[in-house]
């Protein structure tokens, strides 16, 4: 077996789509296999800044060998990617990780909820998946990716909490409008949303797959320091920690405990 | 010299047992290995150091447990592990399908916890035993073994009597005296010492003005720890008879061959592992590639050579 290795890709994009989110397209040369909600590790090219960044993927064109990546800028490792320029190369590995799974989608109906920068690797999940498709979209102040999302789903609602754009509030102020009962919820955010898109499926009995995140050292699933709760058995302190690197980011929601 | 087209020697003896090469993971960094499974072979190994394991499965510590600092990380994983059981029944037997040396990372919060695990492994294909009195990371034991001089040498001294591998002790940095250290444990009955483990370190989110590992403190660990690492190897080579395994920050074949020089029969790679799952292989051509061009025969004429006395005094 071919063993895998840090590979380098051409940047053909790299452009603010908000003051603190960026887009980049990258071309590694060579076709690819990828599945949504898998991310990316990038390295900065600055030493001292030694661990990899997972960027979860926006976007794949598996033939073409090119990935949409949007990153926020949260330190010095992703501010120092919002200074790459066209044609230059940057450090990767992946695709890494466990992403969504696609089967039984067929003429479902199918929720699609995302958060902030949780939002970039649902816009993949929505070009897969094959049924009846509504996508709640939640910002702080600015939306990004709606217009790609309005492509693929058959309705795209916006909330933010400024009031800005779309409704005023969240995306669960969103979810409680009307008797809207999915098929399968898919989602990605912060905790606390993911917390409370859990709590309102779980009313319900609808399946739901939840994409956690959490900080990262190596990426791969040897480190242990990326963990989340994960339910094992019928009781509450039935749980173990498992890798969101590895094992997820993508879990079954069900059995994610939030604290 | 080295004759034409032959290959440089890479063995070491680490405690009578011979190992391909003097490159090894540190413990905690690689798992068990599964996961490097897709980046390297791990074969070219010189041995394989596994996360530390318990005599029952530890939880480990809240998240986040990562945080990164200039030149390095800072981790408070809390010896996460599935336990000892749960160890042998399938690490084990996936590490004996490759041909490299095995040294097992013992965690424990008590002697009698230590020894239990050690007991356990006494009839497993087992090359080495790694006793970690150094994890700074959880509440009793770990490091606080290693801190204490009576305590290090009755720790030593138990799991060595119990013991049927070589015994390696890890020790913790977070000392005044590592030599007075190092010798409790050489006089117990330790084969060999393993250091540094990480240095107690923290960092403050200035947004939420708290500190950002959930567990406060963590273990430092990368290039940036690397000096103090090399100058305790430096230190110990001229104090005990053992061997000695350096570790700190290594990254490079160059950093390698410095822990080497200062007196290490043998190393270990910890973060380098996060960076490059590979920097392991590259380690081991690079000193490879080092012995052909500098024509020396076998490494082990470099263990130590750092301390030769120079030919100029530049005081």
């Amino acid at each position: 077996m071919e063993k895998k290795n840090i590979e380098k890709a051409r940047i053909l994009k790299n452009q603010a789509l908000t003051p603190e989110i960026y887009e980049m397209v990258v071309d590694v040369g060579k076709t690819l296999d990828a599945v949504p909600g898998q991310f990316l590790n990038l390295y900065c090219k600055d030493g001292s800044r030694l661990l990899p960044r997972p960027i979860s993927i926006c976007e794949v064109d598996e033939k073409m060998g090119t990935f949409r990546l949007i990153y926020k800028v949260l330190g010095k490792g992703t501010e120092e990617f919002t200074t790459l320029k066209e044609n230059e190369k940057i450090e990767y590995l992946g695709p890494l990780g466990t992403g969504f799974t696609l089967e039984e989608s067929d003429n479902k109906e199918i929720l699609i909820i995302g958060g902030g920068v949780g939002v970039p690797p649902l816009l993949e999940l929505s070009k897969r998946l094959k049924g009846k498709k509504r996508v709640l979209l939640g910002f702080e102040k600015e939306s990004i990716l709606t217009g790609d999302f309005k492509k693929v789903a058959r309705e795209v609602t916006v909330a933010t909490t400024t009031g800005t754009e779309g409704i005023k509030g969240t995306v669960m102020d969103l979810l409680e409008e009307g008797e809207y009962v999915p098929d399968r919820i898919y989602s990605c955010g912060p905790k606390g949303m993911l917390k409370a898109v859990q709590a309102w499926a779980r009313e319900r009995n609808i399946p739901m797959e939840l994409s956690l995140e959490e900080r990262m050292a190596c990426g791969i699933g040897a480190c242990l320091v990326c963990t989340c709760k994960i339910k094992e058995g019928p009781h509450i302190e039935d749980w173990n920690y498992q890798r969101v690197c590895k094992d997820g980011p993508v879990f079954n929601g069900e059995e994610v405990v939030f604290e | 010299m080295i004759s034409p087209g032959k290959r440089p020697n890479l063995t070491v003896k680490l405690s009578g047992v011979e190992l391909k090469n003097p490159v090894m993971p540190a413990s905690g960094t690689f798992g068990s290995g599964r996961e490097f499974e897709e980046y390297l072979d791990l074969s070219r190994l010189g041995m394989v150091v596994t996360k530390g394991v318990a005599d029952v499965p530890w939880k480990g510590n809240s998240t986040p447990r990562v945080a990164e600092t200039y030149g390095g990380m800072l981790n408070s994983v809390g010896l996460q592990n599935p336990g000892i059981e749960h160890f042998i029944r399938e690490d084990i037997p996936f590490l004996q399908t490759h041909d490299t040396r095995i040294m097992v990372n013992i965690a424990g919060r008590s002697i009698e916890e230590y020894v239990r695990v050690v007991r356990v492994l006494g009839n497993q294909p087992v090359d080495f035993l790694e006793l970690n009195i150094s994890c700074p990371n959880i509440k009793e034991g770990g490091v606080a073994f290693g801190t204490d001089l009576d305590m290090a040498y009755q720790v030593t001294k138990k799991v060595k009597a119990a013991a049927t591998q070589p015994l390696i002790v890890k020790l913790s940095p977070n000392v005044t005296d590592i030599v007075a250290v190092a010798k409790a444990c050489e006089a117990a009955g330790a084969d060999g010492i393993s250091l540094i483990n990480t240095l107690l370190g923290m960092k403050m989110d200035i947004k939420t003005r708290r500190p950002v590992l959930a567990n406060t403190f963590g273990g430092l660990s990368g290039p940036a720890i690397k000096p103090v690492a090399l100058r305790m190897v430096y230190q110990l080579a001229k104090e005990i008879k053992i061997p000695i395994i350096g570790i700190g920050g290594i990254s490079t074949w160059e950093d390698a061959l410095e822990f080497i020089l200062a007196g290490a029969t043998a190393v270990q790679v910890g973060t380098a592992n996060f960076r490059n799952p590979r920097v392991m292989m590259e380690i081991i051509e690079g000193l490879e590639n080092y012995l052909k061009e500098e024509n020396i025969d076998s490494i082990e004429e470099l263990i130590g050579a750092g301390h030769e006395s120079k030919e100029e005094n530049p005081c």
